[in-house]
């Protein structure tokens, strides 16, 4: 839409958008002086990481930092994260789906060859992170990537999951992380300081963990709501089988 | 192969540039959408250009890949609401023609 000569007069007459194109030129002009006034030959906190990396349970320092040194920070994200979806299932059901005659053949058999793989990518992201770049957060990414393919594929059976599993499956890695950090205490340590010789297989369970319930949290989020047969106890209807819930 | 390297910096600032300059100023929702996922990818090999591949994955994968499509399914659910607001009003519309017979 290409604006009229009627409309660039308007908006010439309006002094927001000027006030607000000298505000950032402004703010940009400062942050690029800040920037060429810092000093270039300091490492940050490289030096320190490097030292006692070996002491983290990872070689990678970026994962190091991530889950060890600044081990809170990670857990308030996957917290974030969990309570973006808590957010979205309160707001919201999912929206019926039933379009199947709308998929075609060569989408659903792409998907077929493809979910595995990416799974497999997933795990792959996963383990390497330990050594080099890698994580939770990207495996958990190309998990939920996975995930998504399946719902848009409308692969059967995908969208027929139990509540009560989902539910498990994304509250497992904040459980895993907190369960960790909790388990450092009593040890003796402070939060999340893992014993030295046991930081490498404790890195590996959080990061499993967290990989399973990210991919799953994304992926429910594209869905957009929570599940249309949720748990007994929460849709108000008369269940007498029903047994602990875990919310 | 230096020279070769700069001049790839340079293509990736100004594409960037370019990019989010498009991306704030179309006017079809769709289109800023489908540029947004663009620009997550070229900020990807930006990222990898300033050697830092762990946040070049993520932003590969969160950036481009999870936040466009969820950006493309809040957008079909709101043209989906929308259709059937109008549906609505229409209905009504066709009620106040039918009353005066």
């Amino acid at each position: 839409m290409t604006p009229t000569r009627n409309d660039l007069k308007q908006k010439r007459s309006d002094p927001f958008p000027l006030l607000v194109s000298i505000c950032i030129i402004g703010m940009t002009a400062l942050l690029g002086k800040i920037i060429w006034s810092l000093p270039t030959d300091t490492h940050g906190l490289e030096d320190q990481v490097a030292r006692h990396l070996d002491q983290s349970g990872a070689t990678s320092p970026v994962t190091a930092v991530l889950l060890n040194f600044r081990g809170y920070d990670t857990l308030l994200e996957v917290m974030v994260l969990f309570l973006a979806i808590v957010g979205v299932w309160s707001l919201t059901e999912a929206p019926a789906q039933g379009r199947a005659p709308d998929t075609s053949p060569v989408q659903t058999s792409v998907v077929r060859i493809l979910a595995p793989l990416m799974c497999l990518v997933g795990a792959y992201l996963v383990w390497q992170g330990s050594h080099l770049a890698g994580g939770a957060f990207q495996g958990g990414a190309v998990l939920a990537g996975a995930g998504v393919l399946m719902v848009v594929a409308e692969m059967p059976l995908i969208m027929d999951v139990p509540a009560r599993i989902l539910r498990l499956g994304l509250v497992l890695g904040p459980a895993v992380f907190w369960a960790v950090a909790v388990w450092c205490m009593i040890k003796g340590g402070a939060l999340l300081s893992y014993p030295e010789q046991m930081a490498d297989s404790l890195l590996l369970l959080i990061e499993t963990g967290c990989a399973l319930s990210i991919g799953l949290t994304l992926a429910a989020l594209f869905v957009g709501g929570r599940p249309k047969h949720d748990l007994p106890a929460l849709t108000k209807t008369p269940a007498p089988d029903n047994g602990g819930t875990e919310c | 192969m230096k020279y070769l390297l700069s001049g790839f910096d340079i293509i990736l600032v100004f594409t960037l540039l370019w990019l989010a300059w498009r991306l704030l100023a179309t006017e079809d929702i769709f289109k800023a959408v489908i540029l947004f996922i663009s620009f997550g990818l070229v900020m990807a090999l930006t990222w990898v250009r300033l050697q830092a591949p762990d946040v070049a994955l993520a932003e590969a994968a969160i950036g481009a890949g999870l936040t466009g499509p969820l950006f493309l399914s809040a957008l079909r659910r709101m043209e989906r609401i929308h259709k059937q607001e109008r549906r609505l009003d229409f209905d009504e519309d066709r009620d106040d023609d039918t009353h005066p017979q």
